[in-house]
C-alpha cells in the first residue's frame, strides 16, 4: 500500500515534468498537442474512492496549469474526465466484474478492453480542453479536427507507455 | 430535512464534482479577464525561476540562429549611422537637436517561456518592475511586434503575444498609409489577418504592412508582415487580407520592451476628448 502511494506520487511528478518540459513543446502545424499526463487518472487502481479521484485530478490539473499559464483549463477537463471514469468503467466492465488486485492496463486485461477504455476518456478530456481553450463554437470543425488528431496521438503515447510495464510471463 | 440530507448523500459524488468544476471555472474566468492573481501565473517567481533554469540549459541550442539574427540587425542599424552616409549638400548641414525629443526608449529582455500552438499564447520575459517594465508596454522583436505586457512581477513579466485571439494591433500599409487592424484567427502561427482596409485601396500581394503608431504603445513604421492572400467578399466594403508575419514566433529569443515617454501626455489628452463626448 505504502509502495503504491510512493509509486503514484513519483508518477504524478514525472508526468507533470514530461508534459511541461517535453510534450508542450511538440507543436506540429498547430494541430498536435499530446497530453500524456491524463495517464495518471487512467492508471489509478479500481478501488480508489471516487472523491479521491476528483481531488487527485484537481491537483494534477492545477499542477499542469501552473506551468502552462492556462489557469483552469486543464483542471476543468481533467476533473471532468475523472468524473466520467467510474461510469465508463461500469459500462465496459467484463462479465465477472473487476478484481481488487487488478489495475487498468493491458497487463490484466486484453488490448481491446484497454483501447476502448483509454479512447473514450482521452476523447472526453481533449474535447473539453480544446473547446474551453478557444472558448467559442465558431470554427467548430477546425477545433474538432484538432481534438481528433491530438487524441489519436495521446492514445498512441498511452499505448506505448503501457509496454514499459508489460510483462508477458506474468500475464494473468 | 431528512429528504434533503438523503439527496445530498446520494449525489455527493456529483455535487463534489460540481464544486471542483465550479472552482476551475472561476479560475478560468479570472484568467480570461487577464486579471490573474500574482502567485498563480507563469510570471510568479516559483515557476518563473524554474523556467529561467530550463532556459539557461536550452538557450545554447539556438545560439547560431540568434547570432545571425543579431548581426543582421546590427548591419541594419549600422546603415543608419552617419559614418555610413555621404554628405550630399556639402558643408551646408544644419543640425538642430532641439527638433528631436526622445519619445521611445527600449529595454533589452530575453524570452524564457513561449508558446505558439494555443489559441491564446503568452510569453514570459526575464525582466520585471526592477528593470522598469510596466503593464501595457509594447514588446518588439528583431523584426516586428511581439505583443503587449499584461502582468509584471519584480523580476519577470508575462506578455500577451500577437498570437492571441484578443490581440488587436493597429497597422497600416507601408505605401498607401491606409490603416486597419492586425488580428490573429488562432489557426496558423505564421499567418495573421489584416481587417478594415476599404476595397477602393489598391493593394498587391507582397505589400508590407507596418505599425501605425496610433496606439501610443509602439513606434510608427515597424515592419510587421507581408500580404500573401487578398479576398474581396461580397456585400462588404472591406478586404479579407491574409498576411505572413515577418517574425518567426517560434524562434525569437531577444526582444525589446518599448516605453513611450510621452504616453501619459497623449492618453490624458485623448481621455479629455472622450470625456467631452459623454457630456
Amino acid at each position: 500500500m505504502i509502495r503504491q502511494i510512493l509509486n503514484f506520487t513519483l508518477l504524478f511528478l514525472f508526468l507533470i515534468a514530461i508534459q511541461v518540459l517535453v510534450l508542450n513543446n511538440i507543436q506540429l502545424g498547430g494541430y498536435l498537442n499530446p497530453y500524456l499526463y491524463i495517464m495518471f487518472i487512467l492508471a489509478l487502481p479500481f478501488n480508489t474512492p471516487k472523491w479521491l479521484l476528483l481531488i487527485l485530478a484537481f491537483a494534477l490539473g492545477i499542477g499542469v496549469d501552473l506551468f502552462s499559464s492556462t489557469m483552469g483549463m486543464h483542471t476543468m477537463s481533467l476533473v471532468f474526465m475523472a468524473f466520467l471514469r467510474p461510469s465508463v468503467l461500469k459500462v465496459i466492465a467484463p462479465r465477472d466484474g473487476y478484481d481488487t488486485n487488478q489495475t487498468p492496463g493491458i497487463q490484466d486485461f486484453d488490448f481491446r478492453w484497454y483501447l476502448i477504455y483509454v479512447s473514450i476518456l482521452t476523447f472526453a478530456h481533449h474535447f473539453v480542453l480544446f473547446y474551453i481553450e478557444v472558448f467559442r463554437f465558431s470554427d467548430f470543425f477546425f477545433t474538432f479536427s484538432k481534438v481528433i488528431v491530438s487524441s489519436l496521438f495521446t492514445i498512441l503515447l498511452l499505448l506505448i507507455s503501457q509496454l514499459f510495464n508489460y510483462n508477458a510471463q506474468v500475464k494473468r | 430535512m431528512r429528504n434533503l440530507l438523503g439527496f445530498l448523500s446520494r449525489n455527493s459524488f456529483f455535487l463534489f464534482f460540481l464544486l471542483l468544476e465550479g472552482f476551475a471555472v472561476l479560475l478560468l474566468i479570472q484568467n480570461n479577464r487577464f486579471q490573474r492573481s500574482e502567485f498563480i501565473n507563469s510570471s510568479n517567481s516559483a515557476s518563473g525561476s524554474f523556467y529561467q533554469m530550463v532556459n539557461n540549459a536550452t538557450k545554447y541550442f539556438d545560439l547560431v540562429y540568434i547570432n545571425n539574427q543579431l548581426s543582421n540587425e546590427n548591419a541594419q542599424l549600422r546603415n543608419h549611422l552617419t559614418t555610413s552616409k555621404i554628405e550630399i549638400f556639402g558643408k551646408n548641414f544644419i543640425i538642430n537637436d532641439t527638433i528631436y525629443q526622445q519619445s521611445y526608449t527600449f529595454t533589452e529582455a530575453t524570452i524564457i517561456n513561449n508558446t505558439v500552438n494555443k489559441a491564446n499564447n503568452y510569453i514570459t520575459l526575464n525582466k520585471g518592475t526592477l528593470a522598469g517594465v510596466k503593464e501595457g508596454m509594447g514588446v518588439i522583436g528583431p523584426q516586428g511586434i511581439i505583443g503587449i505586457v499584461k502582468t509584471v512581477s519584480t523580476r519577470f513579466s508575462s506578455v500577451m503575444s500577437v498570437l492571441h485571439t484578443q490581440s488587436i494591433i493597429s497597422a497600416k500599409l507601408k505605401d498607401q498609409r491606409h490603416f486597419g487592424s492586425l488580428v490573429w484567427d488562432s489557426k496558423d502561427y505564421q499567418y495573421g489577418q489584416l481587417i478594415d482596409i476599404p476595397k477602393h485601396v489598391q493593394i498587391m500581394l507582397g505589400d508590407t504592412i507596418v505599425s501605425s503608431g496610433f496606439s501610443s504603445i509602439f513606434p510608427t513604421g515597424i515592419s510587421l508582415a507581408t500580404i500573401t492572400e487578398i479576398e474581396k467578399p461580397e456585400g462588404n466594403n472591406f478586404y479579407n487580407i491574409t498576411v505572413k508575419f515577418i517574425n518567426d514566433f517560434k524562434k525569437i529569443e531577444k526582444v525589446y520592451v518599448v516605453k513611450n515617454v510621452l504616453r501619459t501626455e497623449q492618453d490624458k489628452l485623448e481621455e479629455q476628448m472622450e470625456g467631452d463626448k459623454d457630456d
